[in-house]
């Protein structure tokens, strides 16, 4: 080393003063672009950052590479439990969709009255954390797309959990995200039900406090933390956590722990709000699903019968509609068609409102219990057509559309009911009769 | 009677002024590894938060790095400048203003070349000493200029500074061990 340092002596000395000036200028020179973005970047955290993100951008993709080779083709175990369990899952959700959207309807309509304008996200960039800052005082990440993505700075940054900060610093094709645990973040927020609002801010110690909250008021324990969109960054009532101790704070504040509903120490996958739009509140005519048509959809119809009977079913309204089908579907060869009529007429039979309301899975699958076990019990006697005993027998355990569906397609008499069925099912996009209370 | 040269070990090599006369070997280091082995620090020091989120509370790598080549090199001039740069580039990755990691990391690096030039600090109970040493030294360095110059909101906890130094000490025996094999003699 010492015979280097003695014979390029002079140009090492030359090297070493032009790094050091170089250094100082990279401190002092701020990178030119946009003025929101990169401007305020001084040049020396971007050969930083550009040095190190390329690695960790390989990294993860190699780790997630040999990740989704393992999962998607070797480690399937329990993925078939998993699958029926998640297809029973969707049915619930979709009942409970229903109820929600006939809420939000009826918000809409009330926000019309009143002129409301609302915000909605409408687009959103997905992006991976490849690093962090790799400090306890700096809690940032960075996620790998950047001003090519249409990443801006101070946009917001989300998991489908809740919110995880906003974005500080763009580089090209990598950003710096701020955490709402870093003790220079400030978010506006608003607690649940008591609509109390407060700056949720970061410590030291990378916790997350609800300040500005005054002493006298009532926080209770495990409620629910929204944006208040007062920030300016995050749009109103995305979740951010929930209350997980309050305490006296300083000059007559409360100090609320807040427990982040995002993970933000095991971040990996998350969404940049890139458009955010406001637009007057429009209520939408005519849409009104109920969650008895999407039942009714899902599960097998009654088939056909002579004119005659099905005009008299129609005369009687649902309240024969009920016992005739139940005793339909202890005919052989029917597949469970028991529970088609009920959710079409849900508010003349107590038992079919049960059926048929929504967020109740339960419910859904009970109805579908006493169309299944007719069928099973007369299959093996005269069935004509195992395969449909054993549609039949798929659908007691869990009523899956592909199970009540098949049956009802291939035989042409339990196919879907047509205007000239007898017992009709009221359209969907007919509203239901005054007296008829909505399942929702 | 002429003096006899100088031998190249007594070249190299720097006096034990406070245990012994015996004389202990300055060593030096090859480019690719005086630049990979603190980039690769700082890489895993960005990079493994992200899946052992205790990692960035407890481990502080390039701290480490800096410890051992200003103990290898014991020249307090490399050892200065070793902290300053490592220091500088992790300030890089974070955002607050650069150079708070800098001034903490220079002074450990020239704390512990310094140390390394009067004392023997190959063995591995000595490693595990110096580390919790540097450690608190860094953070305390760290706690004054971030809270006294940048004015940065700062706990400073006695327990979490002990279990950390614990923790980077029984981390940089083994560290050390293998960056050993790295040493050239000069």
């Amino acid at each position: 080393m010492e015979s280097v340092l003695g014979r390029y002596r002079n140009l090492v000395i030359l090297v070493g003063v032009l790094f050091l000036q170089v250094l100082g200028l990279a401190m002092q020179v701020k990178r030119g672009g946009n003025a929101n973005d990169a401007a305020n970047t001084r040049l020396i955290r971007i050969w930083g950052v550009g040095a190190i993100t390329p690695f960790e951008r390989v990294l993860v993709w190699a780790q997630n590479g040999s990740s989704d080779i393992w999962h998607n083709y070797f480690y399937l175990r329990g993925v078939r439990a998993e699958n029926r369990q998640l297809k029973d899952q969707i049915e619930q959700m979709r009942l409970e969709q229903v109820r929600l959207a006939e809420d939000a309807a009826q918000a809409r309509r009330l926000q019309t009255l009143l002129a409301f304008k609302e915000q909605f996200i409408s687009r959103t960039v997905a992006a991976q954390v490849i690093g962090s800052s790799g400090s306890d005082l700096s809690r940032t990440v960075y996620i790998d797309k950047g001003e090519s993505a249409g990443i801006k700075r101070d946009m917001a940054v989300i998991t489908a959990d809740g919110i995880v900060g906003k974005v500080l610093v763009v580089y090209s094709s990598v950003s710096q995200v701020l955490l709402i645990n870093d003790q220079s973040s400030g978010v506006g927020a608003l607690l649940e039900k008591t609509r109390l609002q407060g700056v949720l801010r970061g410590t030291a110690n990378g916790e997350v406090v609800l300040e500005r909250v005054m002493s006298d008021e009532q926080v209770p324990l495990g409620e629910t933390v929204l944006t208040s969109g007062g920030d300016q960054i995050f749009p109103k009532g995305l979740p951010i956590g929930s209350v997980m101790k309050v305490g006296n704070g300083k000059d007559l504040f409360l100090n609320i722990k807040i427990k982040p509903a995002a993970n933000l120490s095991k971040l990996e996958e998350v969404l940049v709000l890139v458009e955010n739009k406001e637009r007057q509140a429009v209520a939408e005519e005519n849409v009104h699903v109920r969650a008895a048509d999407i039942l009714a959809q899902r599960l097998p119809s009654v088939p056909d019968k002579p004119a005659t009977s099905a005009n008299a079913a129609a005369g009687t309204a649902g309240t024969t509609a009920n016992p005739a089908a139940v005793k339909t579907a202890a005919k052989p060869g029917s597949t469970a068609p028991a529970t088609a009529p009920a959710p079409k007429k849900p508010s003349t039979s107590s038992n079919v409102s049960s059926a048929s309301a929504p967020g109740t899975g339960q419910a859904a699958k009970q109805a579908a219990k006493p169309a299944a076990k007719p069928a099973d019990q007369t299959s093996p006697q005269t069935s004509p057509a195992p395969k449909n005993a054993g549609a039949a027998s798929d659908t007691e355990a869990t009523p899956k559309p592909d199970a009540s569906e098949k049956p009802a397609s291939d035989q042409p008499k339990t196919a879907e009911p047509t205007p000239a069925a007898a017992p009709t099912p009221p359209p969907a996009d007919a509203k239901p009769p005054a007296d008829q209370s909505s399942p929702q | 009677m002429p003096s006899r040269p100088p031998t190249r070990a007594a070249l190299n090599s720097v006096p034990i002024t406070y245990t012994s006369n015996e004389q202990v070997e300055v060593y030096r280091f090859s480019i690719p590894v005086t630049i990979g082995v603190p980039l690769l620090a700082l890489f895993l020091q960005s990079f493994l938060p992200l899946r052992f989120p205790l990692f960035r509370d407890y481990v502080d790598l390039p701290l480490l790095i800096t410890i051992f080549f200003a103990m290898a090199r014991r020249n307090p001039i490399a050892g200065l400048f070793t902290g300053a740069i490592i220091g500088l580039a992790q300030d890089m990755l974070g955002h607050n203003p650069i150079g708070i990691y800098g001034i903490a990391k220079t002074v450990v690096g020239y704390g512990a070349s310094s140390l390394g030039v009067k004392l023997d600090v190959e063995n591995a109970g000595a490693r595990l000493l110096v580390t919790l040493g540097f450690y608190l030294v860094h953070s305390a360095v760290h706690y004054t200029v971030g809270h006294g110059l940048v004015n940065m909101t700062q706990t400073w906890s006695w327990s979490h500074g002990i279990l950390a130094g614990l923790a980077n000490a029984i981390l940089a025996v083994p560290l050390f061990f293998l960056l050993d094999k790295f040493k050239q003699r000069t």
